[in-house]
């Protein structure tokens, strides 16, 4: 029986290292596309990159990913911070074409209040519902009840046997 | 029980039922447009060789059309394939073709093999134009109305239901639109 659970704890664990490798060796990806050779643009296209999400693998930005299509988003990107285009005009650029859905980090507006106020109205509510369903729930601790006088004699015998 | 003894079950419940329909309804594949009702961009492409005309957004002013989005590499374009080939032969509207990042000469031998049902077909060798047109994989489709505005996106390949529920009764609405447009 023991050895069985030593058995599974052990898979489980070679099973999240592994996991955890598969994932990083995700995000290491080799940069093929050439960045610029201005430094100050680059980084700054880099951190547009890094807010846009890849179309084809969409838990990914385009800097992560790999898809040909997060390639030529992401030279596009540079073309455009080459050109002169502010970081939220480059970001502009692909919404435009793409819609919110290229953000990462989607937009307060009215049609993502949901998701921006949903997990708090979802906690709210949790925690309304946990207090109604405590507060209905009898007490878990017994009432105390008197000694009988028998037990009274017990106790007094007990605490001082000399009597 | 008293009522409250109810509550735990029933807020899972709630909570369950609520993400089992997000999984079942939305489609995550499938991103909204953002581009419907927009004109298409402005691009002016070479044909693919071996086809008589290039493609520009010029060609689409004045009349409904469908443009295609396909690459020969692509193999659901192939499955969707001999459905344009029969919109093609039908007549009854244009269909443009976007090939999407493809080699030219496998572009030319994929539509000796299989038909060419394209009015024109603009080579889209580095997909910025396909970019515009919002494309993130292929094949997509596209139903543009006379004044060159974007209507319809079918993301994926088509099917005949598809074909004959959305795209042909869409292009047939915007056709008679333009017909009443015209007569007043």
């Amino acid at each position: 029986m023991q050895s069985l659970v030593r058995l599974w704890t052990g898979a489980f664990v070679a099973l999240m290292v592994g996991f955890s490798v598969a994932a990083h060796a995700q995000v290491v990806t080799e940069i093929i596309d050439p960045p610029l050779e201005n430094p100050v643009l680059e980084a700054r296209a880099q951190a547009v990159h890094k807010l846009i999400r890849c179309l084809v693998c969409q838990n990914q930005s385009i800097h992560d990913s790999n898809a040909g299509l997060a390639r030529d988003l992401r030279i596009i990107v540079r073309d455009r911070i080459a050109a002169g285009d502010t970081n939220d005009q480059a970001i502009q650029y692909l919404v435009d074409r793409y819609g919110d859905w290229v953000l990462l980090k989607p937009p307060f507006k009215a049609s993502t209040i949901v998701l921006w106020l949903g997990p708090f109205l979802m906690l709210l509510l949790a925690g309304w519902s946990a207090r109604a369903y405590f507060r209905a729930a009898p007490s878990q601790v017994a009432k105390a009840v008197p000694l009988t006088e028998e037990e009274q004699r017990r106790l007094a015998e007990l605490l001082d046997p000399e009597a | 029980m008293r009522p409250m003894a109810y509550m735990p079950p029933v807020m899972f419940a709630i909570v369950a039922v609520g993400l089992a329909l997000g999984l079942l309804i939305v489609k995550p594949k499938e991103i909204p447009s953002a581009l419907i009702g927009q004109p298409v961009p402005e691009f002016d492409l070479p044909s693919v060789v071996g086809t008589p005309h290039g493609f520009s957004n010029a060609d689409l002013i004045g009349h409904v059309s469908i443009v295609n989005v396909f690459a020969s590499w692509c193999l659901p374009c192939r499955a969707e394939h001999p459905l344009w080939v029969e919109v093609g032969e039908g007549g009854l509207v244009p269909v443009y073709g976007l090939n999407y990042k493809d080699s030219q000469e496998n572009a030319s031998k994929w539509l000796a093999d299989f038909g060419d049902p394209y009015t024109a077909i603009g080579a889209d060798l580095n997909g910025r134009v396909s970019v515009d047109f919002g494309v993130y994989g292929v094949p997509e489709t596209f139903v543009i109305d006379g004044q060159g505005i974007i209507q319809l996106k079918i993301i994926g390949p088509i099917d005949r239901f598809t074909l004959e529920n959305e795209i042909l009764p869409t292009v047939q609405e915007l056709q008679a639109l333009m017909v009443a447009e015209g007569a007043e």
